[in-house]
C-alpha cells in the first residue's frame, strides 16, 4: 500500500510538471432536458446550458470542457475542485449561497409547476415527488404535503406514473414536454401550473473563484444586452418563455 | 452508425430499433460493460495481493508487523463497505493533491479556503488541461484502490484462516527434511493452503462481482448509470423518444450478472476439483476412491 502510494505520488509529481493553461471544467447533471441532457445520438452533453455555456466561454475567451456529475454530489464536488462551474438548472437561493457563489441569473425566475394523473390531485395533503435538494423539494416540504424525494428528475415523474406519488413538482420547462407528449396521461394540476419560485438560474462557482465569476458575469451581461440570451431562451423553451426585459 | 440512421423519426419498427440500439449513448452503455469487466480483472489480483500481504503480516513474528496486519483486517472488515468506498477515493484524491500542492506550488497559500478545497492549477490531479479519458481513468483507478483495500481485508482473513488450516503434520515433515522456516512457508504452506482458501475466496469473488454497481456511487459511469440514464422517459428533445423503459434495461443487467456468477461458479468448481486432488481432506479422499477426476 505504502509503496503504491509512493509510486503514485512520484508519477503524479513528474506528470504535473507540464504547464497548465486555463481550462475551465463545466459541471452539469446531464439529466434535465431541455436545460441539460445527454444527446442520444452523439453521447455528448447537450441542451440550453450547453449552448449558453459554450457561448459564454467563447466570449470570455476561456477553454471549456463539460463534465457530468450526479445532482446529489454536484455542490460537494465543485467545492473540492473536481470541476470549476455548475450549470445545471440550479436556482439561486440563500442556502446554496452559503456554500458556493453564483453569477447573475442567466434565466428569469422560471416558474415551477405541479403535474399529476388528474387535474384535481391533492397537492396539499397528498404525496408529492420532487428531486432531492432542489428548491421544489423545499417548497413541497413547507406546503404540508408528504414529500417523496428522488435522486434524478426522471424518477420523480415515473413515481407519478406508477401511482407512488399523487403529483410531481418541478421546473415547468422540464415538465412541459413530458405533459404535452404523454397523450393526456399527465396533466397540470388545476391552478398550480405556474408557481413562481426562486430567483432565476445562475452559474455556481467556488467562493474563492472571484476572477472567474467576474468573467462569466461580464459575458452574461453582454449576452443580455445584445439580445442573444433571449434568443437562446426562445430557442430552447419556446416562444412563450419568460425573457429578460 | 448506419447511414440510414440520420433521420430516425422517419423510421419504424425493426429499423428504428437497430438505429436506437447503435446510438452514441448505447455504444457508451456497451463500453461500460467493459469497464465492469476491467474493474474485476484488475481488482481481483490486487485485492488478493493485499490479502496475501495482510495474512502474512498477521502471521509475522515481528510484533509491529503483526499489529499492522491485524489492525488492517479488523478495521476494514468492521466498517460498512459503502463508507470506505466513499471515504477512500476522496481521501486519496485530496491527500495526493495536498502533497503536490506542498511540492509544486507556493505552499503558503492555504489549501482550505472557507468551504473550498483549492490547490494551485499545477497541483490538480488530474490537471484541468488533461483530456477527459485521463480524468475517467483517474476516477477508475481510485475506485480500484477502494475496492482492493476493502476486499483485500476480507481476503487477508480467508488466507490467514487457510494457512492455519494446513495440517501441522505436513509442515513438521518438511521441517524434518531440514527445510528452513521460509522454505517451509514457500514450498509447503502456501501451495497447500489454496485448497482451504478456495471456498472463502470464491465467496469473495461472487461478492465482488455483485459489488461492482457501487462504481456508480463513485461517479464512474458503469452499467447501472447507463441503464438508468437510457431507460428513463425520453421526450422529443431526444433523437429517439420513448417511454419509461428502465425495466428492460435493468432486466438486461440482471441477466448479465446472472451469467457472470453462473460462469464463475463453473470455473470455481473446476478449480476446487483441481486443488483437492491428492489432498488429505474429505474431498481429496473422495476423489482418490473414485479414481480421481
Amino acid at each position: 500500500m505504502k509503496k503504491l502510494m509512493l509510486a503514485a505520488a512520484a508519477l503524479a509529481l513528474t506528470s504535473g510538471m507540464a504547464l497548465s493553461q486555463d481550462v475551465v471544467r463545466m459541471g452539469t447533471e446531464g439529466a434535465y432536458p431541455p436545460y441539460n441532457f445527454v444527446n442520444d445520438s452523439t453521447g455528448e452533453v447537450d441542451g440550453f446550458e450547453r449552448e449558453l455555456g459554450d457561448e459564454l466561454c467563447k466570449r470570455a475567451e476561456l477553454n471549456c470542457t463539460w463534465v457530468k456529475n450526479d445532482w446529489d454530489s454536484i455542490i460537494p464536488n465543485l467545492v473540492s475542485a473536481n470541476y470549476d462551474t455548475i450549470m445545471a438548472g440550479m436556482n439561486i437561493n440563500e442556502e446554496r449561497k452559503q456554500v458556493i457563489q453564483f453569477t447573475q441569473p442567466y434565466t428569469p425566475a422560471m416558474p415551477s409547476a405541479y403535474a399529476a394523473l388528474a387535474a384535481d390531485a391533492d397537492i396539499e395533503g397528498g404525496v408529492v415527488s420532487a428531486q432531492t435538494s432542489t428548491i421544489q423539494a423545499g417548497h413541497v416540504a413547507e406546503s404540508g404535503a408528504t414529500l417523496l424525494e428522488f435522486a434524478t428528475p426522471d424518477e420523480t415523474v415515473a413515481a407519478v406514473r406508477n401511482g407512488e406519488a399523487d403529483a410531481v413538482f418541478a421546473d415547468k420547462d422540464y415538465l412541459a414536454p413530458l405533459v404535452e407528449q404523454s397523450n393526456g396521461e399527465l396533466v397540470w394540476v388545476d391552478g398550480h401550473d405556474t408557481v413562481p419560485l426562486g430567483e432565476g438560474i445562475g452559474m455556481g462557482l467556488r467562493q474563492s473563484d472571484a476572477e472567474l465569476k467576474d468573467k462569466f458575469d461580464a459575458a452574461i451581461t453582454a449576452m443580455k444586452d445584445d439580445g442573444s440570451l433571449n434568443e437562446l431562451i426562445k430557442k430552447w423553451f419556446g416562444e412563450d418563455a419568460m425573457l429578460f426585459e | 452508425m448506419f447511414a440510414s440512421c440520420s433521420d430516425p423519426s422517419a423510421l419504424e419498427g425493426f429499423a428504428w430499433l437497430m438505429c436506437y440500439l447503435t446510438s452514441g449513448t448505447h455504444l457508451l452503455f456497451y463500453a461500460s460493460f467493459g469497464t465492469v469487466l476491467l474493474l474485476l480483472a484488475i481488482t481481483a489480483p490486487i485485492a488478493l495481493l493485499f490479502g496475501f500481504g495482510g495474512a502474512m503480516a498477521s502471521r509475522s513474528r515481528i510484533a509491529p508487523l503483526r499489529w499492522l496486519g491485524k489492525t488492517y483486517t479488523a478495521m476494514v472488515r468492521g466498517v460498512p463497505d459503502i463508507i470506505f468506498f466513499l471515504f477512500v477515493p476522496i481521501a486519496l484524491d485530496q491527500g495526493l493533491e495536498w502533497l503536490r500542492h506542498q511540492a509544486l506550488c507556493d505552499s503558503s497559500q492555504p489549501v482550505w479556503q472557507g468551504n473550498d478545497f483549492v490547490v494551485c492549477a499545477a497541483a490538480k490531479l488530474p490537471l484541468s488541461t488533461s483530456p477527459e479519458w485521463v480524468h475517467q481513468t483517474y476516477g477508475f483507478a481510485t475506485a480500484v484502490v477502494a475496492f482492493a483495500v476493502v476486499f483485500g481485508a476480507f481476503a487477508a482473513n480467508v488466507l490467514y484462516g487457510a494457512m492455519q488450516a494446513v495440517p501441522r503434520a505436513q509442515l513438521e515433515t518438511a521441517e524434518a527434511y531440514g527445510m528452513s522456516p521460509r522454505q517451509v512457508t514457500r514450498r509447503v504452506l502456501i501451495p497447500q493452503m489454496w485448497s482451504y482458501a478456495i471456498p472463502g475466496l470464491s465467496n469473495l469473488w461472487m461478492i465482488l462481482i455483485k459489488a461492482t454497481p457501487l462504481l456508480f456511487l463513485l461517479g464512474v459511469e458503469d452499467i447501472v448509470y447507463w441503464a438508468r440514464e437510457l431507460g428513463g422517459t425520453k421526450t422529443n428533445a431526444f433523437t429517439y423518444p420513448h417511454p419509461d423503459w428502465r425495466l428492460y434495461y435493468f432486466l438486461a443487467i440482471l441477466v448479465f450478472y446472472l451469467l457472470m456468477t453462473w460462469g464463475s461458479e463453473k470455473i470455481i468448481g473446476r478449480l476446487t476439483g483441481r486443488l483437492s486432488r491428492g489432498q488429505a481432506t474429505l474431498a481429496g479422499e473422495a476423489m482418490r476412491k473414485t479414481g480421481g477426476a
